[in-house]
């Protein structure tokens, strides 16, 4: 009887313990996507005030996780006005053709410790690229966070154009940084 | 004080004179065209070269302070009177005054507006403010306000220089010229 017990009670926990590990609900206000480039040498960065994603992660079983994260490109925020406006131009993101940037993961690998790498496809101005998105994850109180950056090519995605094609005064390279906030189900 | 026996500018008082009024000459038109620009590459670039200058200027005058206190300038010539003399003085401050000010407000409305100033695009200078919007827009304005005291003192400066030239026929603006010799 007493090992019926304990048994049932490690048995009880753990499926408590596996239940609450999984986070599936994104918590947007303690979100964040932001971006970074490189502009004649000075480091320029801004963010996307809206995005949505849902995502289904447990710690115990990265493998079988899965995210998907849609971003709202007219909601970008370059730090004034006038970049706002003209990054939703054709020449840019074309935002009333294209409206949104989505990351779909395809498969996620456990590197050890809190370190992960989630491979997808991202879509940006109707052009899908595969990439591979290192993230860090942290539990907080029953909040998973995930942490990470991703460099990406403007060029490849068409993501200015005509004058702005050259990357002598906006560099190439864009780093997409982000956190994601989920709530433990 | 030991009377001043100067009668001209050092080359280096002179190169500096000249080398920062074509600067400012220049900083002044792109600044006034640059900020009519709609958003291009172009404009950018204009944008850097310009904070690159303001830097290169602020600097220049500093070392121009430096030299003007190691090395006395000739005196004002005899047949000036006190408001002369004062207004001479007055307007010669204001320029150094406005000649810091002005890239100094410069560089915090571009630390204000979020954008760090990087020096040649090599050397970034330190954003002493944190970004806010309300701030750029007002030390925009106080960059703007400067500049055109600049441009009243300036025509105050040369209207000067000419009438010491012409009217005066004196050597005020005779000794600032790179030929003329001690």
């Amino acid at each position: 009887m007493k090992r019926f017990a304990v048994a049932l009670f490690s048995t009880l926990a753990f499926a408590t313990a596996a239940h609450a590990a999984e986070y599936g609900k994104v918590l947007l206000e303690q979100s964040r996507i932001g971006f970074g480039y490189q502009q004649m040498g000075v480091s320029m960065d801004g963010s996307f005030k809206q995005f949505d994603g849902q995502l289904r992660f447990d710690p115990a079983a990265p493998e079988a996780a899965s995210a998907v994260v849609e971003v709202e490109l007219a909601s970008i925020d370059t730090g004034s006005d006038e970049g706002d406006e003209e990054v939703a131009a054709k020449t840019w993101f074309n935002t009333a053709a294209f409206p949104k940037a989505r990351f779909e993961s395809t498969g996620v690998k456990a590197l050890g410790g809190n370190s992960y790498e989630v491979a997808g496809k991202l879509t940006i101005k109707g052009t899908t690229r595969d990439v591979v998105v290192p993230a860090t994850f942290t539990e907080q109180g029953g909040t998973g966070v995930f942490d990470g950056t991703l460099t990406i090519k403007r060029g490849d995605f068409s993501v200015g154009e005509g004058a702005w094609k050259a990357f002598d005064i906006v560099a190439n390279d864009v780093s997409i940084n982000f956190r994601i906030a989920a709530a433990a189900q | 004080m030991a009377p001043n026996m100067n009668t001209h500018y050092t080359a280096t008082a002179k190169a500096l004179h000249w080398g920062i009024a074509v600067l400012i000459f220049g900083m002044l038109g792109l600044g006034f065209y640059m900020t009519g620009l709609s958003l291009s590459p172009t404009k950018l670039q204009i944008y850097s070269w310009h904070k690159w200058a303001g830097v290169t200027i602020f600097l220049l005058v500093l070392f121009r302070l430096a030299w003007r206190i190691g090395h006395r300038p000739p005196e004002l010539p005899q047949h000036m009177g006190a408001i002369e003399r004062f207004a001479a003085h007055a307007g010669h401050h204001l320029l150094y005054v406005l000649m810091l000010a002005i890239p100094l407000s410069g560089w915090l409305m571009s630390s204000a507006k979020g954008i760090q100033t990087v020096w040649f695009g090599v050397l970034p200078l330190p954003d002493l403010l944190d970004k806010d919007k309300a701030l750029g827009d007002l030390l925009q304005t106080m960059h703007l306000s400067l500049n055109l005291i600049l441009i009243a003192v300036l025509l105050g400066h040369i209207g000067a220089a000419l009438k010491h030239h012409f009217f005066d026929k004196d050597d005020v603006l005779t000794r600032m010229l790179p030929r003329s010799r001690p």
